[in-house]
């Protein structure tokens, strides 16, 4: 048996380090710590609840606009205040723009660069993979940043900047769209369809969206391969077999998305034991016994309790392990479209479960689902009706903010005492990926998913590892804020 | 020239506002101004062991270092022992690397509030003690001392700003790549002149409420912001409304307050962020350069003078009365 420590880990949001038991070529054992800590939960203390909208957004510069959402929504929920239609149209548009911005970053910046390694160069596709996708000069990367910018300039109008708007408000946005504005952001959409349907699908929104199983999906890839960037991924994904590395616990959770006059895109749920439950937002629990925290026992987070204590024996991360009724959980765009009941994602998840492949398509789907809703969403938008009901906070309140991040499911629990912020707990979507062991020794999703992945000769950073690791879009600085 | 960039107590969002660099893009314009990435955390392809090589080779002098960006506040706990931030792969931590590095860079620039000042994340309690490069808040000292100069013999550059402008860094960089870069270029808390020598105030479309003191009253009113709403775009060190962010936006056009975040303590404002402390109607903070009589005197003036038009649009969500039209040729 060998070991190896990891680090630093980089394309992914933040600090990671793993380390590894290796035996006989193979991870047998993974631990995976989380080695920056900042103290959000310590800072907000005292607050006035209205500066959470500045604060907790800072938590991170990728998912920047889910933390204003969540911290909206959770000061929207102690205050008892709905947004009207036109605010929730455009917090939709706006939590869209950075999720969709996020899959894209994720997938052509942070993903696929490492099958553009040496490693890799006496496979079929190298050459083609090499050339695109290259770290920091392939030819993706001039096509994409500029696609980005031009996309986010949705940003721009609706939330005034990019990353760190304030325009997420408990009743809804302030900023009110004018008609002129209305129809350049169609014309922004407009604009980052056509570079997706271009050079990410090379067919039609729509055409993806429809395929409904594992075989659709390969009968489209065979149909034109090399057409469009995820049918090169996919043509990788098949020669390295990707749909068998990075096998989770199986168990997903989704908190809901982008409501919408009473009805919501994505639906709320857990899968487990291969079918859709309902969730019980009750049993989550956060365990501190491997975090470098005070406490042992898990305490839901309306109670939740954040002291560092850099001393403690057994800990290994900063980061917590929260449990659904006890159990690992993993959140995410793969969770999200299958508890969703997406076809091509219920049949992928039924042959080959929670894998690096699956990860990436689900994510890509997302793409297009989205940004199809994001057009309906801009036409409903009605310039000169309200964006935003005033709120007046309580002085005595508690709250919950519940949102899907592009990384999966974020929480914010408030409490308010003589109106201040008396507790402010955070869950974020990679805390519960990647959460350390609990007290019974349960690995955290990452941990489990780890397992089994193969270490070649003379590999330091094995190949494999990162593709597991990088397949989750890992937010580090979220996870231990 | 190499460049270096290395993340510790901040969000990475400074990093992802670079990615939107426009005009050129970000690739192009580093490439033109013949800066080569030597590692970035978030864009580069070597990892673990790779990179703590490099590291080595660039403390050894082997690689030079001309550029030294830091994203990020320095954590100094607990207790000074900085283990709040260990890098990744050592058992190192962060201001530790931070330091040795810091002494063999050509130019060492700090990105983003955190970096220069501490930032947010030296906010509230300071739980982690953090602190900017070069100052802690609006004192000078920091985690490198009021002493450190770069190898180029400047202290340590603020491009400051929550997040800072993809701009901002890359025309500091381009500006040193390309000419170098003098103390002269710098303002009294180590920011770039070019952009810091601007008011936020500067290009605000809510100028002409601003006038005649006609102010919005809650989030999505399209009046002045600076009098209910805790404005600080007189005062705040930055060209975000005659540059613009992401194609067309800045906070004001966003439709919320300014909060200063180039500045140093902008994190602990002493009020809510989205609140105008105020003495008999009066803000306490008063625009840069405005004697207080003058300000007050103006504001009654403005108040009484102000157009129907402007008071009725300034605490609504629309244009409620549009200008009037009217001939404007001599006669």
């Amino acid at each position: 048996m060998s070991t190896l420590t990891l680090g630093p880990f980089n394309r992914v949001e933040g600090d990671l380090e793993v380390q590894l038991e290796v035996t006989d070529g193979r991870v047998r054992k993974a631990r995976v710590n989380s080695p920056l800590y900042r103290g959000f939960e310590q800072i907000l203390q005292g607050k006035d609840p209205r500066d959470t909208l500045v604060i907790t957004p800072r938590i991170c510069g990728i998912c920047s606009v889910s933390q204003s959402v969540a911290a909206a929504y959770a000061l929207a929920d102690a205050a008892g205040v709905a947004m009207p239609p036109n605010g929730e149209l455009a917090t939709n548009l706006i939590l869209a723009c950075e999720n969709l911005a996020d899959h894209l970053t994720h997938f052509y910046l942070f993903f696929m660069p490492d099958f553009a390694r040496p490693v890799y160069a006496d496979r079929p596709w190298y050459a083609d993979t090499e050339m695109r996708f290259r770290a920091l000069s392939g030819s993706a990367a001039g096509v994409v940043l500029p696609a980005r910018a031009h996309f986010m300039h949705l940003m721009g109008l609706l939330a005034g900047k990019w990353p760190h708007s304030l325009s997420l408000q408990p009743g809804g946005t302030a900023k009110p769209v004018q008609a002129q504005e209305r129809i350049r952001l169609l014309a922004i959409l407009g604009a980052f369809r056509r570079f997706l349907e271009r050079e990410t699908f090379g067919d039609p929104l729509e055409t993806l969206v429809a395929l409904d199983s594992a075989s659709a999906l390969d009968a489209w890839a065979a149909r034109d391969p090399g057409r469009g960037d995820l049918r090169r991924f996919l043509q990788i994904a098949d020669d390295l077999g990707l749909a068998r590395l990075g096998r989770a616990t199986d168990r997903f959770m989704s908190y809901s998305a982008y409501p919408s006059g009473g009805d919501r895109l994505f639906r709320t749920g857990l899968w487990a034991d291969t079918g859709p439950q309902p969730l019980d937002i009750a049993s989550i629990a956060e365990d501190p016994s491997h975090s470098w925290m005070v406490g042992g026992d898990p305490l839901h987070p309306a109670d939740g309790v954040t002291i560092p204590d850099a001393e403690k024996a057994n800990a290994y991360s900063w980061c917590k392990a929260p449990r659904l009724a006890g159990g690992v959980i993993e959140v995410g765009a793969l969770a999200r479209q299958l508890i969703d009941g997406h076809p091509l994602i219920r049949d992928l998840v039924s042959e080959s479960g929670g894998n690096v492949r699956n990860r990436v398509i689900a994510r890509l789907l997302e793409l297009a689902r989205v940004l199809m809703a994001m057009e309906d969403w801009v036409k409903a938008i009605a310039p000169g009706e309200p964006f935003c009901e005033q709120t007046a906070i309580p002085d005595e309140a508690i709250g919950v903010g519940l949102v899907e991040a592009a990384r999966g499911s974020l929480g914010h629990w408030l409490t308010i005492r003589r109106g201040r912020v008396l507790n402010y707990q955070i869950i974020a979507p990679t805390t519960w990926n990647f959460s350390p062991r609990d007290a019974a020794g349960v690995p955290g999703a990452l941990e489990q998913a780890l397992v089994g992945a193969e270490v070649r000769p003379g590999e330091t950073t094995p190949v494999a590892v990162q593709h597991i690791v990088r397949s989750f879009d890992p937010c580090m600085v979220c996870t231990v804020h | 020239m190499n460049l270096l960039w290395l993340q510790s107590g901040g969000c990475g969002g400074c990093t992802l506002s670079l990615l939107g660099a426009e005009a050129p893009g970000l690739f192009e314009t580093l490439g033109g101004a013949g800066i080569r990435v030597l590692w970035h955390p978030s864009l580069s392809e070597a990892s673990g062991g790779e990179v703590l090589d490099l590291l080595a080779r660039v403390e050894t002098g082997e690689v030079a270092l001309d550029l030294l960006c830091i994203e990020g506040a320095l954590l100094r706990g607990p207790n000074g022992t900085g283990a709040f931030h260990r890098f990744a792969g050592t058992r190192t931590p962060m201001i530790d690397w931070v330091r040795r590095l810091a002494a063999r860079a050509h130019y060492c620039l700090a990105i983003g509030t955190c970096a220069a000042f501490g930032g947010v994340t030296a906010g509230g309690s300071n739980p982690t003690d953090a602190c900017g490069l070069q100052f802690e808040g609006t004192y000078r000292g920091g985690l490198l001392g009021t002493d450190y100069r770069s190898g180029a013999g400047l202290p340590v550059i603020n491009v400051a700003g929550c997040p800072t402008h993809p701009d901002w860094v890359t025309e500091t960089l381009m500006a040193i790549a390309l000419e170098g870069l003098t103390t002269q270029d710098l303002d009294a808390y180590a920011r770039p002149r070019m952009y810091a020598d601007q008011l936020v105030h500067h290009g605000c479309p809510r100028n002409e409420f601003y006038e005649y003191k006609a102010s919005a009253r809650t989030p999505s009113d399209l009046g002045c912001l600076m009098e209910h709403l805790g404005c600080l775009g007189t005062q705040a060190h930055a060209d975000c409304n005659t540059r613009l962010w992401n194609g067309s936006g800045s906070c004001t056009r966003g439709g919320y307050a300014c909060i200063n975040c180039t500045s140093p303590e902008f994190e602990e404002p002493g009020h809510a962020f989205a609140e105008t402390p105020s003495l008999a109607g009066i803000p306490i903070g008063l625009p840069t350069d405005m004697p207080k009589a003058w300000f007050v005197a103006l504001s009654s003036l403005a108040k009484a003078a102000t157009p129907e038009r402007l008071r009725k649009n300034a605490v609504s969500d629309h244009v409620a009365v549009p200008p009037t039209i009217r001939p404007t040729k001599l006669r």
